[in-house]
């Protein structure tokens, strides 16, 4: 049975906690949870998602959770999973909440390692694209042209002038069992890769996009707008790679406007009309690509 | 029963007999010998444990803080450039309160490179909330690495260990060793317990942030149960000897210090050195004596102090420097002595550093020196004054 | 349900705090209310319980009772995603006083 609204457990494992309003974020953890149920065990490095959450004596999480140092996500994980089962506990799900900076930049020798050792755990990268936590720096997953604390638009460098790492990729290039991309702009194909990976033994990498409105400079209430907006521009494009081969979950017929998407966010106010038809293009070939060659 | 095994696989026959549930480690030369030998052991069966291939230090000990906060016994090891990488993780540990244990091999810190053995990786990380002990020889290795169990997991202490072995002079050095029986080892060290653990029937939030209202309340605590590390340290000898019929001597072990008017504190391998010159001066009629430092952390301050307290001078031997001041274990030991309200002279020896030998006759020289006053505060072995400017 | 609760404030003196950093999941002494300028209203007359606002809301404030939408203003900052998301124009944002 597919995972709906209507299916998901009424439990709310992440509550209380003090993430920005309308934060992508924390509506992708707290969806995870409700997903894997009551026994899950959630590691979250340094970042947004444990600085709002893990402040004693607040602490907003209903399940087992805890803090791991910064790149440390995907070894605590590993020590976890291997520690409860030594314990002879069967009925738990490991599973990581790093964001774009604790997975792409610092975090992903860690990562690395555990997908090379195939450890059983889940490891869900909620991309918003810079480190938000700490004010909106450049992380490797924030996109070109995005204006952020340590990339500022000017007359001379218009933003970031690197595209985003592609995690998806690298991660597939270990073989992983499962790996897979989403928003939660599109929650059921979302949770239902996660239903999936839940399901699989190894490690399996979700990829999601949570939009930050602080850091892309858009109103809170446009959240979802922003991270539909994303896939049906065809900047972002959802797929899975399971048993060696890449699958695209949706297939648009047609894009909608890239301006339309990045004139909507502060954060590209600054692009020129040369900048956007870059960003296009790219698109373009990416999509080009993967029509080509994945299934 | 009797084995000849260098101080590296002594160390690793003592984590088998402590049969931790989970071992991460990342070779590192002195180090490598103990992963080598503990995968071994996994592999026939005569270790039950996770070994997990990590791809750094920092995930080492990253993975067995996890282990840890799952709630099972976890082991790592390391040395020098890996320690450091992994010093992120030390401070994490001591504050989650996960009494991990990890073999340090003593070795020299880049730049320049050199595998060979110095103190100043460890020592450098005296303030990271670990208890810290310093082997002399293997057996003592083995037996510490059964006790550091012991002590780390005790209800009142819950904080990690780290053993040291300085490199290649005792990790590489092959001597006769008693291994125990895992019997016997069963009865020394119980299975560990704690509710400092992620727990399905009972959740937890583990190793969170707390502010400036609570946050001096941990670290109070985690003060506390370091010193409350003291008497389970005893306690823990006490029932080592029972068990196994060899006795330490606690914080420090003193030789001749009783009498002595002029001792060479010191710790680590090169104690064995210090104590056959002083019964070679003592033939000569003068009153030599040693203490071994066995841990920096809780650091021996009052058995320090009564042990010299009637000495009319004191030498601190140390392979260490903290650049622009003077040894570390000699700030520890004036700091001490200050606290104790003792005038006695104290020298810093520095010697060893990279692995360069500390000769006999370097021993001799600390021992006139102390004598005759004719040293600085900090002494650099082998190097004059006029070049030490 | 299991959800996170508000417990009751107290200060955590040295005896309160615990030993290690472990501590009761779920564990709660403060709400976010305070956060809000705005803040959603279903119009139960139009709300079909269609659960989008529920599946939607960062916050996870939002329930279904009765085939309704019920929101805990305890813990709503006021995003207005529910609003947002909301087919049947169901929940309307209304300035806080």
């Amino acid at each position: 049975m597919s995972v709906s609204a209507k299916t998901l457990d009424k439990n709310e494992y992440f509550y209380g906690h003090k993430a920005c309003a309308g934060c992508g974020g924390s509506l992708a953890v707290r969806n995870v949870l409700k997903v894997l149920g009551k026994n899950a065990v959630a590691v979250l490095p340094a970042g947004c998602m444990s600085a709002v959450g893990f402040n004693f004596p607040q602490l907003c999480f209903a399940n087992n959770a805890i803090i791991s140092t910064f790149a440390g996500t995907a070894s605590m994980l590993t020590g976890i999973e291997a520690g409860l089962r030594r314990r002879g506990i069967k009925d738990f799900t490991a599973v990581g909440f790093a964001g774009d900076g604790g997975t792409a930049d610092i975090g992903i020798q860690a990562l690395s390692g555990a997908i090379d050792r195939n450890d059983n755990i889940i490891y869900i990268c909620y991309d918003n694209e810079a480190y938000m936590n700490t004010g909106i720096q450049k992380s490797g997953l924030t996109p070109f042209g995005a204006k952020t604390t340590t990339t500022p638009a000017g007359s001379n460098i218009h933003g970031n002038i690197r595209p985003k790492k592609n995690m998806f990729e690298i991660v597939a290039a270990h073989d992983i069992p499962y790996a897979a991309t989403a928003t939660v702009g599109y929650m059921n194909d979302f949770l239902n890769k996660v239903e999936k990976a839940s399901k699989i033994q190894g490690t399996k990498y979700i990829h999601v996009i949570a939009p930050c409105p602080t850091g892309w400079g858009i109103p809170v209430s446009d959240t979802i707008d922003a991270a539909r907006e994303i896939a049906d521009c065809g900047l972002w494009y959802l797929a899975e790679y399971e048993n060696h081969e890449f699958k695209l979950s949706r297939d648009p017929k047609t894009f909608t406007s890239v301006e339309d998407y990045l004139r909507k966010q502060a954060r590209f106010k600054h692009l020129t009309d040369e900048d956007i038809k870059i960003i296009t293009d790219s698109r373009d070939k990416k999509w080009e690509f993967i029509r080509k060659n994945w299934n | 029963m009797e084995k000849f095994l260098s101080g590296d696989e002594a160390f690793a026959e003592g984590i088998r007999l402590a049969c931790p549930d989970v071992i991460s480690a990342y070779p590192i030369t002195p180090q490598t010998i103990v992963v080598e030998k503990l995968s071994e052991m996994v592999e026939d069966g005569s270790l039950d444990a996770e070994f997990i291939h990590v791809e750094s230090e920092h995930s080492a000990l990253s993975c067995a803080m996890g282990a840890s906060a799952a709630g099972v016994r976890a082991f790592t090891a390391t040395s020098s450039q890996g320690l450091l990488y992994m010093a992120e993780c030390l401070y994490y540990a001591s504050g989650g309160r996960f009494p991990i244990v990890m073999m340090n091999a003593n070795r020299s810190t880049a730049l320049p490179w050199n595998i060979y053995g110095d103190q100043r990786d460890s020592l450098s990380q005296l303030d990271s909330g670990w208890i810290q002990a310093y082997a002399e020889n293997a057996q003592e290795s083995l037996d510490l690495a059964l006790m550091s169990y012991y002590i780390a997991e005790h209800k009142t202490v819950s904080t990690p260990f780290m053993v040291n072995l300085d490199g290649f002079i005792l990790t590489h050095t092959y001597e006769q060793v008693d291994v125990p029986t895992q019997e016997q080892a069963k009865s020394f060290l119980p299975p560990y317990e704690t509710e400092n653990k992620l727990d399905l029937d009972n959740p937890k939030n583990m190793a969170f942030s707390a502010g400036p209202d609570t946050n001096y309340i941990f670290k109070y605590k985690e003060h506390a149960a370091m010193r409350r590390a003291i008497p389970v340290i005893q306690e823990a000898e006490q029932k080592f000897s029972e068990i196994f019929g060899r006795r330490y001597t606690g914080l420090i072990d003193a030789y001749k210090a009783d009498d002595a008017e002029y001792i060479l504190i010191t710790l680590g391998s090169i104690a064995g050195l210090c104590r056959e010159i002083t019964d070679k001066l003592r033939e000569d009629g003068i009153r030599a004596g040693v203490i071994r430092i066995r841990y920096m952390r809780p650091f021996p301050a009052d058995e320090i102090t009564e042990a010299v307290k009637q000495a009319k001078a004191v030498a601190v031997l140390e392979k260490d420097i903290s650049f622009g001041n003077e040894g570390t274990v000699f700030t520890n030991i004036c700091s001490a002595l200050q606290g104790a309200g003792l005038t006695v002279p104290a020298y810093n020896f520095i010697g060893g550093l990279g692995g360069r030998n500390i000769s006999h006759q370097n021993i001799i020289e600390i021992f006139e020196k102390m004598q005759s006053g004719k040293a600085g505060r900090v002494n650099f072995i082998g190097i004059e004054e006029g070049e030490n400017a | 349900m299991i959800k996170p609760t508000v417990r009751e404030k107290k200060v955590f003196g040295i005896a309160d705090v615990p030993e290690d950093t472990s501590f009761e999941a779920g564990y709660l002494v403060s709400v976010n209310s305070g956060w809000r300028s705005i803040r959603p209203v279903v119009n139960t007359e139009k709300c079909v319980g269609c659960m989008q606002c529920y599946l939607y809301c960062p916050d996870g404030v939002i329930s279904i009772q009765d085939n309704k939408a019920v929101i805990d203003y305890d813990f709503c900052k006021g995003c207005g995603i529910c609003s947002k998301i909301c087919k049947p124009g169901a929940i309307g944002m209304e300035r806080e006083r």
